[in-house]
């Protein structure tokens, strides 16, 4: 009799007490490892903060303007680390984001199957690789290229524009641009490629039968309707491109002026504090936390918007699923 | 505009019905079994002068890799006239079909053999362009599919936009495909809304609007009130009886009372295979082979 | 019947034009492709064809050599890197699925959403700043870098990973299976340990391990939590360790060929045992998704 053994006073009280115990202890632990992760958040936003205070005291805002990094003279600015970090982020952007849906409109579009797959997956590979082995390689694979024969090609064409006068040298803001392509471009090509499988095939199909090439096809259907997954995708790129210290440590040079040249060594934020931080003490090293701040700054920007375009287009998406299930 | 539910029916239940725009029939010599291809653009026709309209199949065979999903089939569909395509499940009404659009190739390693003519021209020639093959040949899918992320009339001319057509002519143009599609009353005032905010049967209006638009030849329907309610599937029927007049319909159907409203001649498949051929009533009333009366009175299927 | 008839399908007007943009976008995307993966190609095979020669058992199984002798090898960097990546799995992994567990069964959406926000935001935090925290948390306070201080960094790297993924995989545990489970009175305590874990039990490994792939190459951190380490083989976490990232990073700074060719060995282990890890994760996903009929 299942009503009497629910009553049995035993086996209620076996029962509920390890419910009674179990049920909120899980509830509790979760909850607490999810509080965890948002003290963990203010944590790095006070401790940053912390390390950098003797420098927000001293240099106030005016760090983020200045073009000069002397621990001679004691005086720090932001701004040729600045400077660095957007050149170099936006041409690794330039380069990665339309290569990344060049790649993902032929993964999803033109490949055969028995290609995308494995095509997908080395891409992804490309994606797992470690930044400091990509950094080694720049050093003694790209850097050595960069110099012998991209820079001198651009300067030879392309010369009379500052960004490519100057002398070609291994290390610099161009040799890292690079590389922070080769690292963003799997990254954002296996977010894209996965919003590109999810465009539904009766769509592609009504393109197609209304006369659309290929391509018309893609600019039709799946473009617009990746719109903001793409966005998104791009956005998340651009954030670990400002966010990466160690490969463009290895290949920018570590020079801390602002130079017009792209060839010319420079610096980024993330950089200068990889190669900095450890030996560095009093106003230098907290200046160089002073450049984390703005760095978390940056890369917390870049990630709300990324994520805040991307949750948009899913609820754009629901809504499409919405009206569809309302109209059948 | 609106064509009262009998004079469809009747238009649509009696081939030799007073329509005022019916042609006189021509007989011309075709591979086709039992079948005559009826039809020409006449004067009163809205058609332009282009092609006719009349389809041919001649020795088709579809394949989904090993699958032989039509086989070997000779059928003429004709000019100005609502031909319905019925069979059980799977019989291959819908490759059939895809193979007259040349969308049946899109799918990975499926291929087709035989020859599809328009109007004697075969589709399959290497001289003719798959884009312009889709262009001639218009269609409308089973759940309506209009574009979400375009506006009711960005749908309608998204066709349109392909082919290089002017600004000022998009919007003469679009507004005409919304009227033939018996749209354009609902949706005037929310031209610039999302299509997707419509309900399922002015989407799928809008969806034949927008197939409309590039003023094909042939207009195939695939199962396209099979995700819709009676009032709405009637709408689309009645529609069927009017645009038959400036394309050539050839429409699946699961539905055979939906066969004999709207068809001027009826098609049973079975097993990839053409069964038989022949005018609607006399399909559904008395039919040649053993295996369509079987069918049509619900015996099997 | 006259030619002009047919002008649909033959007169092909804008075609041409249109036809020939379609081609030159597929070749531009063809080749991206191939760019692609003859980038990677480029890339790994110069980690293996430069690092294979300077690969022996003696190089493994040695410890780095002292300053200005030559001969050495990785196995302190290995080993240190095996025991600060464990400390940082034993930290994160438990933490990342307990918060995918909050956020999945537990949390109403007005909390969920935002914990996961936060995670996403945590997830774009750069390493480097990760590190800097842990400095002014744990190096500042003790006044030595360590093993351990390091391990926190890569454990707060790991655990919005881990995380993520986590609560990806346990959505997609049919609510049938929960439903049932609760229908016959069983304790959602319960359900979650016995049924809901298991199920997803294949794609929560696949997140672990693309977690411990993704801080096994970390470097950022560790050059002010672990990198002024002692010499031969330590295995104390309480203080500073070797590790494969750093032996790079240092070697491929260094002027000397001898140590371009020891980086370019010790990239090759950890390349291998990287892309290792992303291929046996994928095929526990494969198999995980295949179980929930996803
Ligand atoms: N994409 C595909 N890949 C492989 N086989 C397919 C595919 N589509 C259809 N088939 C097979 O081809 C045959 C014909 O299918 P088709 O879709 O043409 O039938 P149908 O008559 O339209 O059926 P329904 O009435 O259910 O729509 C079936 O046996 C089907 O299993
Ligand atoms: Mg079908």
């Amino acid at each position: 009799m299942e009503a009497g053994a629910l009553s049995n006073p035993v086996l209620r009280a076996r029962r509920n007490l390890t419910d009674r115990i179990g049920d909120p202890l899980l509830r509790g632990l979760s909850g607490l490892a999810a509080a965890l992760a948002v003290v963990v958040i203010a944590g790095i936003v006070y401790e940053v903060i912390h390390l950098a205070w003797p420098a927000i005291q001293q240099f106030g805002a005016g760090f983020v303007t200045t073009n000069d990094w002397n621990p001679v003279t004691k005086r720090f600015g932001a701004a040729p680390f600045l400077y660095g970090t957007v050149v170099t982020s936006f041409i690794a952007l330039l380069f990665a984001a339309p290569i990344s849906i060049a790649i993902s409109i032929y993964l999803t579009e033109l490949a055969p199957r028995r290609i995308m797959r494995p095509v997908a997956t080395l891409i992804d590979m490309l994606a797992a690789i470690p930044t400091v082995i990509l950094g080694l390689w720049g050093i003694l694979v790209l850097g050595p290229f960069m110099r012998d024969t991209i820079e001198p090609a651009l300067h030879s064409v392309l010369g009379f524009i500052p960004i490519f006068d100057g002398d070609p040298s291994a290390f610099g803001y161009l040799t890292a641009a690079v590389i922070l392509t080769i690292m963003i471009t799997p990254i954002i090509t296996s977010v894209t490629r996965e919003v590109f499988e999810t465009v539904p095939d009766d769509l592609k199909e009504a393109s197609y039968a209304l006369g659309a090439t290929r391509w018309e096809m893609v600019r039709q259907v799946v473009l617009p309707y990746s719109r903001s997954g793409m966005v998104g995708a791009t956005i998340l790129g651009l954030g670990r491109a400002i966010g990466e210290a160690i490969a463009v440590a290895q290949v920018i040079g570590g020079a801390s002026l602002i130079n017009a040249s792209l060839f010319h060594t420079g610096g980024t934020l993330a950089a200068q504090i990889a190669s900095q931080f450890q030996n560095s003490a009093g106003l230098q090293k907290a200046s160089l936390a002073y450049l984390g701040v703005i760095l978390l700054i940056f890369a917390v920007i870049v990630n709300v918007i990324a994520r805040v375009i991307v949750q948009r287009g899913k609820i754009e998406d629901f809504q499409v699923t919405e009206t569809e299930a309302a109209a059948l | 505009m609106d064509v009262s539910k009998d004079t469809t029916e009747s238009a649509a239940m009696t081939e030799s019905s007073p329509d005022p725009q019916a042609n006189p029939q021509t007989g011309s010599g075709f591979a086709g079994p039992s079948m005559a291809v009826a039809g020409s653009a006449g004067q009163g026709s809205v058609k332009r002068n282009r092609g006719e309209g009349t389809v041919e199949l001649m020795g088709l065979n579809a394949y989904y890799g090993s699958t032989h999903a039509v086989r070997g089939v000779d059928l003429g569909f004709a000019a100005d006239k609502v031909t319905a395509i019925i069979g059980p499940s799977g019989c291959g009404k819908s490759t059939m079909v895809r193979c007259i659009n040349r969308m049946h190739e899109e799918i990975d390693g499926a291929r087709a053999e035989g020859q599809v003519l328009l109007d004697g021209l075969d589709l399959y020639d290497s001289r003719i362009d798959i884009v312009a093959v889709r262009r001639a040949v218009g269609m409308v899918f089973q759940k309506p599919n209009p574009f979400p992320t375009m506006s009711v009339f960005d749908n309608a001319v998204s066709g349109l936009r392909l082919t290089g057509v002017s600004r000022g002519e998009l919007d003469d143009r679009g507004r005409e495909a919304l009227v033939a599609a018996g749209l354009w009353e609902e949706v005037k005032d929310r031209l610039k809304a999302p299509g997707v905010g419509l309900s399922g049967g002015q989407q799928q209006r809008l969806c034949i609007a927008r197939a409309l638009a590039v003023e094909p030849e042939v207009l195939l329907m695939d199962e396209p009130c099979s995700a819709l309610d009676p009032v709405a599937t009637l709408k689309i029927e009645e529609l069927i009886g009017e645009l038959k007049q400036r394309v050539t319909i050839v429409i699946v159907t699961h539905n055979m009372q939906q066969a004999a409203r709207v068809a001027d001649t009826t098609v049973f498949m079975l097993d990839g295979e053409l069964v038989e051929v022949g005018p609607t009533e006399k399909l559904f009333t008395t039919p040649d082979d053993d295996r369509t009366e079987q069918y049509v009175t619900g015996k099997f299927g | 019947m006259s030619a002009n008839q047919h002008s649909l399908l033959l007169d092909r007007g804008n075609l041409k034009r249109r036809n020939r943009f379609n081609k030159a976008v597929e070749i531009t995307s063809t080749t991206a492709a191939v760019l692609a993966v003859v980038v990677l190609v480029i890339v790994v095979g110069s980690v293996f064809l430069k690092g294979v020669s300077a690969l022996s058992w003696h190089f493994l199984t040695t410890p780095t050599a002292l300053f200005g002798e030559s001969g050495g090898g990785i196995s302190n960097a290995i080993v240190g890197s095996a025991i600060m990546v464990a400390i940082a799995a034993v930290m994160a992994i438990p933490i990342g699925v307990l918060v995918a567990i909050y956020t999945t069964e537990f949390a109403p959406p007005s909390i969920a959403h935002p914990v996961r926000f936060v995670l996403d935001i945590l997830n774009g935090v750069p390493t480097i700043i990760t590190g800097i925290f842990v400095y002014g948390l744990i190096v500042v306070p003790q006044g030595h870098q360590s093993a351990f201080a390091a391990s926190l960094a890569l454990a707060i790297i790991m655990l919005p990973i881990v995380a993520r993924t986590a609560q990806e995989v346990l959505t997609l545990v049919p609510g049938t299976l929960k439903e049932a489970a609760h229908a016959l009175g069983i304790a959602q305590w319960r359900t979650t340990l016995r049924i809901t874990i298991p199920t997803a039990a294949g794609g929560l490994i696949t997140g672990s391990l693309l977690a411990v792939a993704r801080v096994a190459g970390e470097t950022a951190p560790l050059i002010f939590l672990s990198s002024i380490f002692g010499q031969g083989m330590l295995t104390a976490p309480g203080e500073a360790l070797a590790s494969i990232p750093i032996f790079i990073f240092r070697s491929s700074e260094s002027p000397s060929s001898t140590a371009h060719t020891e980086a370019w060995a010790a990239a090759l282990v950890l390349i291998a045992f990287v892309l290792a890890l992303n291929i046996v994760a994928r095929a526990f996903y494969a198999r995980s998704r295949k179980r929930m009929g996803a």
